[in-house]
């Protein structure tokens, strides 16, 4: 804990983005503190967002707890960032087109492909077809954590339908409101320019045969689903629709909306449903959230669907592995952003050392998300990693493994003052006619003094993302 | 050989359903061993959706039908000039990779007695394509064919511990055997013609592609104990039946569906 | 807009409609228990509230006999009671939360508030809590809503299925608490010469918020007919049958101009005002009070199911 970065300090000196932070934080008595975060709080529960926790009883309408302390990144910093995050997403994106035709990273003998035709979240179905503008992955979410002041690492791809962009302008809002003085005071880069660009990302991929302004719907698996805040509240941002499945019919190769008019046309779907739950006729048959032959229409060209269904092969972590060496064969570069060292358990030399080493290991699911089914080491009991050993062994292709990193850590207000707490980054680059990164993201923050699990389902919370401007 | 269908199949309903959407794979495939003469599909009374082919060389289809409906008729009437590849599949146009075959599903599972049946075919066999004949003659061994003891869901498991079944279930069996041995293998749906001799099997047909790395995809009819040859009209392949299935289909609503089918094959004398 | 956008404004008001209609009957019934004669007609007077809300056999189920705790825990409390306060509450507050966008943020912190509220009136002990003031309670929650509604929102095809809602549900509500006290106010009463039985109308009148109304308009003595008239044909009772009707046909029409698109709704919604309009209370009694409701209640569930079919399940086309 002691060793690592914290990224207002440097030695006893206060760094140059937090200068006026501060003093920002020495002006502010407790009281006024405590009074200011029961008024976020409050405007949270008033606009709505509230986050229902996977397989937790209580209370349905629970907030994340939003840190009113801001993360703050310099220009340059972000400038680097952005470069390496921009060429991930590309490279991504062209694997994805690859993979789904003639596979040459596979015939290059650059990844094996066991590990993308084998791999769950390939579609069989969207082979022999290309996507409008080849795009798969139209909103990258990337999971960056930093160790020093030049040492950022990527942790994860989220290539499908990564969440949590509705925190980062929410939280921005909302400590605009709070403390107007500080957006005076620092000259903070904007984020709200992020629904536009959404919108214009995915009226660019609309079909060839959409001769028109293209009809945009968010499809969303309803209003039980605990990120449904964010689907309504992007779809009022951009003033598209908010469709449920049950909304949406196919006839004569389109696919439409019912409304009180009538049919209306939908052209581009922005889904946040998984794959399975697409099309009962071409996935999951016991769908019931899905649209019958909605694949036959996309795949045939009357509607387009971000991101592509099959786009989930990209962001497997055990092909997270192999992103570097596409970098450099779909772009010929080198990367910018570098992974963090992973141990592949299905490599038998891997998967020795991982056996060995499990205490100062992290381990992780292959499939797994939101902090599920991973082991902390360090912070594990013996009878923890015992247990979580037998899983490992049982089917060792289903995991991996990495160092535990020294997180950095930002300052954070904390029952007893100010402290600092582990953070992590996710920014949203999209991909359209252009690829574009709003200079921001959602930091998380891991709210348990020493704990590294940023996940909001297992007690993280939130803060606004602050990149200064020249 | 040219080769005339006659294919009817009709979805009844107790109540009418509100809509219906059909997805069809049902055109015969390209390739050196068949030439489609002309083929005429038809959902009555609905509305042809959009159309392509997909990586692995099927054309597919999209019909809808608005409610309410009470009767699905889906007629195919076609003629297909046919050649003897001896079971290859040359000259079919694909993207998808072998290697995508591999992965199992509910009706292919691997049980013991599948990965049993498999080994003990092959024996010390290397040769691949020797190894695949030995396991189809294997599977038509063990599984008897007898209609009627099976059902659309039966796993290729099921039907060898049953030690009966019907085309479906030989191709399965012999898909998950294959696919034990490291082989990629895949269901294939089709036609075929009666032979004279009154041999069992149904015009509606189905068996078995396995790939050979130095030919390419290879068909297996277990239960005929042959490979596809002038007599087989190919439609469409898939990791199992469910994804091959010619015709699939829902309809919204809560009335119980009835089905029936008719195909009519005929060699055109010349 | 979506169908089911619609649908759910459509629910939204129906169910802030009911809610004020259950407090409104535990009003009365409350009033009803502080009455020196109760007796004998006290308790069938619980049990044609249970009538007119349409909870009587949910309530029986569960209970048995109406005892007034728990009927009133039933009507205004009961989540096993699809029609009580806290479920009508509930479901709207649902139903917004769903179509937030819809809404203005006025509209969504009324609901939202409402919801809020009432949670907070669930954890405290009943004992506390007396009728009259929740029954207030709803009725200003009902009020902040409107009010949020009619102050800023559009005046679209959203603002209609609302008020389609509202006008739908209070006709029938209306109708259904008339249909349960028929008989009080049937011409024989009068004949046998001793008036209307002071409390039953009382009663009533009470129901649908309507007895100081009553008065102003009508004043003298108080006879079936003025009774049926204020509360079926007369348009400026707010909770008149002719009201709710003329209520649900303007925003029918509303919609057919926005569409530029007119159906069997609006035309049978034109038919059974014109209807009503021309009827007179004589006529009413003739046909049988009880006839002429039941007719009326049928005709309102054939509108709304006309509603359905064209606007709200997704099949227009």
């Amino acid at each position: 804990m002691v060793d690592n970065f914290n990224e207002m300090y440097d030695g006893g000196k206060v760094r140059e983005p937090y200068k006026r932070l501060e003093d920002w934080t020495n002006a502010m008595p407790t009281e006024l503190r405590a009074m200011k975060q029961a008024e976020a709080e409050a405007l949270f529960r008033r606009i709505g967002i509230t986050f229902a926790v996977y397989g937790e009883g209580g209370d349905p309408d629970r907030l994340i707890p939003f840190d009113m302390f801001p993360r703050v990144f310099t220009q340059n910093e972000w400038r680097k960032l952005e470069r390496g995050i921009k060429q991930r997403a590309r490279a991504l994106n062209a694997f994805l087109l690859d993979v789904y035709g003639r596979a040459e990273i596979v015939r290059a003998g650059k990844i094996p492909g066991r590990l993308v035709f084998q791999n769950e979240a390939f579609e069989r179905a969207v082979t022999g077809f290309t996507p409008p503008r080849g795009i798969y992955s139209h909103i990258v979410g990337i999971d960056i954590v930093r160790t020093g002041p030049d040492e950022f690492f990527v942790l994860e791809d989220n290539c499908r339908t990564p969440s949590g962009v509705s925190y980062m302008l929410e939280n921005r809002e909302i400590m605009m409101r709070m403390f107007p003085q500080l957006f005076r005071e620092n000259r903070i880069e904007p984020v709200d320019g992020y629904s536009d660009a959404l919108r214009r990302t995915l009226a660019s991929v609309a079909p060839a045969k959409c001769d028109r302004e293209p009809n945009i719907g968010i499809l969303t698996p309803g209003h039980y689903n605990s990120a449904y805040y964010e689907h309504s509240f992007l779809a009022d941002l951009m003033g598209v629709e908010l469709v449920e499945g049950q909304d949406l019919f196919v006839e004569g190769g389109f696919c439409w909306m019912r409304t009180t008019e009538g049919p209306k046309k939908l052209d581009v779907i922005y889904r946040r449903i998984d794959d399975a739950f697409l099309d009962p006729l071409c996935f999951r048959p016991d769908s019931m959230l899905g649209i019958p032959g909605l694949m036959d229409v996309y795949r045939s060209g009357g509607v387009s669907i971000c991101s592509a269904p099959g786009a989930g092969v990209a962001d497997d972590k055990a092909v997270y592995t192999f992103v570097p060496e596409m970098v450099r064969f779909y772009l010929g570069e080198e990367p910018l952003l570098n992974n963090v060292p992973t141990w592949q358990c299905a490599k038998p030399d891997d998967y020795k050392y991982v056996l060995e080493n499990m205490a100062d290991l992290v381990v992780k699911e292959v499939h797994g998300s939101g902090g599920y089914g991973m082991l902390v080491g360090p912070k594990s009991t013996t009878e923890q990693i015992e247990a979580f050993r037998q899983k490992v062994e049982a089917h060792p292709e289903n995991y991996i493994a990495q160092p535990t990193l020294a997180l950095s850590a930002t300052p954070t207000f904390v029952q007893e003052g100010i402290a600092p707490r582990h953070v992590d980054l996710r920014p949203y680059c999209l991909v359209g006619e252009k690829i574009e990164l709003v200079p921001g993201g959602l930091t998380r923050v891991a709210l348990k003094e020493g704990s590294l699990v940023v996940n909001s389902s297992q007690g993280g919370g939130v803060k606004d993302t602050w990149v200064l401007a020249e | 050989m040219i080769l005339t269908v006659n294919h009817v199949t009709t979805y009844d309903y107790d109540a009418p359903m509100r809509g219906a959407v059909q997805s069809l794979r049902l055109f015969p495939s390209r390739f050196d061993g068949q030439r489609t003469i002309r083929w005429d599909v038809e959902v009555q009374g609905g509305t042809r959706g959009g159309s392509f082919r997909d990586g692995a060389g099927d054309k597919v289809e999209g019909w809808s039908l608005r409610g309410p409906v009470s009767e699905v008729t889906i007629s195919v009437v076609g003629q297909v000039e046919t050649t003897d590849t001896a079971g290859v599949l040359r000259g079919h146009r694909e993207t998808v990779s072998p290697l995508a075959y591999m992965r199992e599903t509910t009706a292919t599972w691997q049980s013991a007695e599948i990965r049993d049946l498999a080994r003990d075919a092959v024996g010390e066999t290397e040769d691949a394509l020797d190894r695949a004949h030995r396991l189809s003659t294997a599977v038509a061994e063990a599984i008897a064919y007898r209609p009627g003891v099976t059902h659309a869901h039966t796993t290729a498991a099921e039907a060898l511990a049953q030690g009966e079944g019907v085309c479906q279930d030989h191709a399965h069996a012999l898909i998950a055997c294959a696919r034990a041995l490291g082989m990629p293998a895949r269901y294939v749906s089709g036609y075929l013609l009666a032979s004279e001799e009154g041999a069992p099997h149904e015009a509606a047909h189905a068996w078995a592609e396995i790939w050979i790395e130095s030919i390419g995809w290879i068909g297996f009819d277990p239960a005929n104990r042959c490979c596809p040859d002038a007599r087989f009209i190919r439609l469409g392949s898939g990791l199992d039946a469910r994804e091959a299935a010619p015709i699939k289909g829902v309809a919204q609503g809560e009335g119980t569906e009835r089905l029936e089918v008719t195909v009519a094959l005929e060699q055109v004398q010349q | 807009m979506l169908s089911r956008t619609a649908e759910n404004l459509f629910w939204i008001a129906r169910y802030i409609e009911r809610a004020e209609t259950m407090a409104r009957l535990l009003e009365v019934g409350a009033r009803i228990a502080l009455m020196p004669s109760a007796g004998h007609g006290y308790r069938s007077e619980w049990e044609s509230i249970l009538q007119a809300s349409g909870t009587a056999e949910g309530f029986s189920a569960k209970y048995g006999d109406p005892v007034q705790r728990n009927i009133e825990s039933y009507l205004f409390f009961d989540r096993d009671n699809p029609s009580s306060v806290v479920s009508c509450f509930e479901r709207a507050r649902e139903n917004a939360r769903i179509v937030r966008t819809a809404l203005t943020s006025q509209v969504w912190d009324a609901l939202n508030g409402a919801f809020q509220e009432m949670r907070r009136l669930e954890r405290m002990p009943r004992s506390e809590l007396e009728v009259t003031e929740l029954a207030e309670w709803v009725n200003r929650q009902a009020a902040l809503v409107r009010g949020a509604m009619d102050a800023t929102l559009l005046r679209n095809d959203g603002y209609s299925f609302l008020n389609l809602g509202f006008a739908l549900e209070r006709a029938d509500n209306t109708a259904r608490l008339l249909d349960v006290k028929y008989f009080v106010l049937l011409p024989s009463v009068d004949f046998v010469g001793s008036g209307l039985d002071n409390y039953q109308w009382q009663t009533l009148l009470r129901a649908l918020s309507a007895h100081r109304a009553f008065h102003w308009a009508y004043g003298g003595e108080i006879t079936a007919a003025k009774i049926a008239h204020f509360l079926i044909l007369n348009p400026q009772s707010p909770r008149s049958l002719i009201t709710a009707v003329t209520m649900a046909m303007e925003h029918l029409d509303a919609l057919s101009r926005g569409y530029n698109k007119s159906g069997p709704a609006q035309m049978r919604a034109r038919a059974l005002v014109g209807e009503i309009a021309e009827t007179r209370v004589e006529e009413i009694f003739d046909e049988g009070l009880h006839e002429f409701l039941t007719r009326f209640i049928r005709d309102v569930g054939e509108l709304t199911e006309m509603v359905q079919g064209a606007y709200l399940s997704g099949e227009a086309r």
